[in-house]
């Protein structure tokens, strides 16, 4: 299989899954405590329906979102509210959140199995919002909302994205071995809600054992209704889990700057996003545990582990043995995730791998001036001129970068990364942004 | 208030490619090690000699300049040592050993660090220095030649007895077409066939590291393989030096010889390795396809019908002129942008 991609630019970074891609996903031992942020993902920040010293179940709602865009977020052990403060948070520094101790001796919850297809489209959707579904994959826009497309949009495919093209992350790789069967029923799942027939599952060719496990589960539902679920090999490259690049690549369309997939009839979901939703459905089991890579060179050992939402980092490296010649913690992938600067910090909903990397693996050094080598713009995916952008910022003139497309940019960071001179052009494209919309 | 982070963070992404700028200076130079050494056979060790005190003088005036104007001293980035051993690379052999000094201040001092640095120069640092030269030492710039020895002696002689500066005197092919007609060169080389062969090994008079197209060849696609450079820039330089050549560089139109032209002179260090340069060429593929022809054809004219008998260093700083202008009008092609373009926010 040849496998398809996107238009232009792409990276072959080093991909660094052999950590990680052979190890079945294992259930970490809940911790004695754990940590909920008040805001896990886009959208307004929920607000506690518990009380200290309240008693809480596993599955709980512990906090909402009345009217503003967002989702609940569930309690992910059984036990006491321990109080409700700010901690340490991934990429807000700190914000409030929910402590709960858990009860040692409170059996894990169970959930059964029902039939999802005796259910209406709506009450399709109200599960999954009761679930506080958002998007896994990174930025967590509720999943409900997002499933609710505009009257006018005709939207005729749905998307899973099986790229997993970060480098080190291999989450979705090892659900699509270990659950095809629950990627593909959330993939009817969203077919019904959305009301349309067809699915195509995108898979970058180094996981040719995933293609083949999720083709075989895709053919063996087939029969069950008259939607199409299929699977498609992409080639292995950078950044071609991003989501205008992986429609392109899966179906030739093009998502217009300032545009949304539904404008080219299209919505993308994620594999984790995919099977929590399945689970949200049939099980009716909230989301508040979460599949994540624990990767990186510092880490003693590496893991695909099913944590429960609001786990410390802490827990997770005291369960994998510690670390050594520990130099930078990332959440997410080494192109997009960021780096945090606290180990107190709690796994949340969209945390879909941590990397503990040593000093042979990043790079601390410093940057030095343009040599116009023109690399970053034939990496750039959106044919985008990174140097400038650059230049212009280090000039002060950040605010007239809006020719460049600069708006196009998702930082993905392919410019950074083939920069000779290692120019922070990712960060240079942000201070553009921010630069033209202070300008107003 | 920030607390202070236990790690290093930083803006993503997280992990980036090996190659770095200096990386790509010190490949550059080394890729021109063999041409340096067939240089010392053809011309004596005074090409060693002018070449070491080419790349220390830039490195010297690079430090100095820097340290004058409070920058972090860069000279181990490989920069200026490209620099001066492109200096040297196109000077004649038999120059006084303390003119690259003074190639090197106009390169490094004028054209580059007082341009802004490493990036923002807009001409060709080592070209600067020859033309700097060639304005004020016109004499030892165009007649300091030597006869390769490999014409007159054999081989092992060459490496007992160096080249000096009273070594047989003679003149470039270049002059000797610009002065007497290419019949007087295949004369001179018993046959065309006898020029192709020596100008494409090498062996013949010029500038320290213009002799030897095979040599300059071989660097330049290593380059390529390493994909430090792409064929844009060489190849249509080459290909519109020898259109012009064929159309103007005969007694009647369309009857020149294009193969002479393309071999002799610096056009193939040029075309390989000074109109390649990052800063002073444009940066898109199609911008810089244009370019090489402004490089190819401008060698040619200026050869042809120009004051002097080689034009490639001032039709490369010309087309240098051009590069910042030719980088505003050349962008690159945009995936899918917004349908309603925005209002062009170059006010």
């Amino acid at each position: 299989m040849a496998g398809t991609t996107f238009a232009k630019g792409g990276i072959h970074p080093e991909e660094h899954k052999e950590l990680s891609e052979r190890l079945a996903i294992e259930e970490m031992p809940p911790p004695s405590q754990v940590v909920l942020p008040l805001s896990m993902h886009f959208g307004a920040i929920a607000q506690p329906i518990v009380k200290k010293k309240q008693e809480v179940q596993e599955g709980e709602v512990i906090a909402v979102v009345e009217k503003a865009l967002g989702a609940s977020i569930h309690s992910s052990v059984t036990g006491v509210v321990k109080a409700i403060e700010p901690r340490p948070h991934p990429t807000m520094v700190r914000c409030e959140a929910v402590i709960i101790d858990r009860d040692p001796s409170a059996p894990p919850r169970s959930y059964e199995v029902d039939d999802w297809r005796k259910l209406s489209r709506e009450q399709l959707l109200a599960r999954i919002k009761e679930a506080g579904i958002v998007g896994l994959g990174g930025a967590g826009f509720p999943t409900h909302v997002k499933l609710s497309p505009p009257p006018g949009a005709k939207v005729d495919t749905l998307v899973l994205n099986g790229a997993e093209c970060e480098p080190y992350l291999t989450t979705d790789h090892r659900l699509m071995l270990e659950y095809p069967e629950k990627v593909v029923e959330g993939a009817r799942i969203i077919l019904k809600v959305l009301g349309i027939k067809q699915c195509v599952i995108g898979i970058e060719l180094n996981k040719a054992d995933a293609i083949n496990v999720m083709n075989k589960a895709a053919a063996q539902s087939s029969e069950k209704d008259d939607t199409v679920v299929r699977v498609q090999g992409m080639q292995v490259k950078y950044p071609q889990g991003s989501e205008k690049q992986l429609i392109y690549s899966l179906t030739k369309r093009s998502v217009p700057g300032g545009g949304l997939p539904f404008d080219v009839g299209v919505i993308v979901q994620n594999i984790s996003t995919t099977m929590a939703i399945f689970e949200a459905v049939s099980m009716q089991k909230p989301l508040y545990e979460k599949v994540a890579t624990f990767s990186g060179r510092a880490l003693n050992r590496q893991a695909n582990l099913k944590v429960k939402v609001g786990t410390l980092l802490s827990d997770v490296v005291e369960y994998l043995g510690g670390t050594k010649d520990l130099v930078k913690i990332v959440s997410g992938g080494p192109m997009m995730g960021f780096a945090v600067s606290s180990i107190d910090i709690p796994v949340t909903k969209t945390t879909s791998g941590v990397l503990f990397l040593n000093s042979s693996e990043t790079d601390l050094g410093e940057f030095g001036p343009c040599i116009h080598c023109g690399w970053c713009m034939e990496a750039c995916p959106m044919g985008l001129s990174p140097k400038e952008v650059g230049l212009y910022v280090e000039a002060g003139k950040g605010h007239l970068t809006e020719k460049f497309g600069i708006f196009d940019c998702f930082e993905c960071g392919c410019c950074a990364y083939v920069c000779p001179a290692k120019r922070p052009l990712v960060q240079f494209a942000r201070l553009a942004k921010i630069a033209i919309k202070k300008r107003g | 208030m920030i607390p202070k982070p236990d790690w290093a963070v930083s803006v993503s992404p997280h992990i980036r490619k090996g190659t770095t700028t200096s990386q790509i200076m010190w490949t550059v130079s080394a890729t021109l090690a063999p041409v340096l050494i067939l240089s010392i056979y053809n011309f004596g060790f005074r090409s060693l000699i002018i070449t070491i005190v080419s790349v220390l003088s830039c490195m010297l005036v690079e430090a100095i300049s820097q340290k004058a104007m409070g920058r972090a001293v860069s000279v181990k980035d490989g920069s200026a040592v490209l620099t001066g051993i492109l200096l040297a690379f196109v000077i004649p052999p038999g120059v006084p050993y303390y003119l690259p000094l003074i190639g090197a201040v106009a390169a490094i001092f004028i054209a580059k660090e007082l341009m802004g640095g490493l990036g923002y120069n807009v001409w060709n640092p080592a070209l600067v220095g020859r033309a700097f030269l060639q304005a004020s030492f016109p004499v030892a710039i165009t007649t300091a030649w030597i006869a390769p020895q490999q014409l007159a002696k054999s081989a092992w002689d060459v490496f007992l007895s160096p080249g000096s500066a009273d070594a047989i005197s003679t003149a470039t092919p270049l002059s000797v077409i610009k002065q007497y007609g290419i019949t007087a060169l295949t004369h001179q080389f018993g046959g065309l066939d006898s020029i192709y062969w020596n100008f494409f090994l090498g062996f013949k008079p010029g500038c320290i590291g213009e002799t030897s197209a095979l040599l300059i060849l071989l660097g330049g696609l290593y380059l390529m393989a390493r994909k430090i450079i792409t064929w844009h820039i060489p190849v249509s330089t080459l290909v519109s030096a020898a259109i012009v050549a064929w159309i103007f560089g005969g007694q009647t139109w369309f009857s020149g010889n294009p193969l002479v032209h393309v071999l002799s002179g610096g056009l193939m260090l040029g075309a390989f390795y000074m109109a390649t340069d990052y800063v002073t060429s444009p940066t898109l593929k199609s911008a810089q396809l244009i370019f090489g022809v402004g490089v190819g054809g401008l060698t040619v004219l200026i050869r042809l019908k120009g004051g002097y008998p080689e034009g490639v260093c001032y039709a490369i700083l010309l087309m240098n002129c051009l590069t910042p202008a030719m980088d505003e009008w050349f962008k690159p092609r945009r995936f899918a942008p917004p349908k309603a373009a925005p209002v062009a926010a170059a006010k």
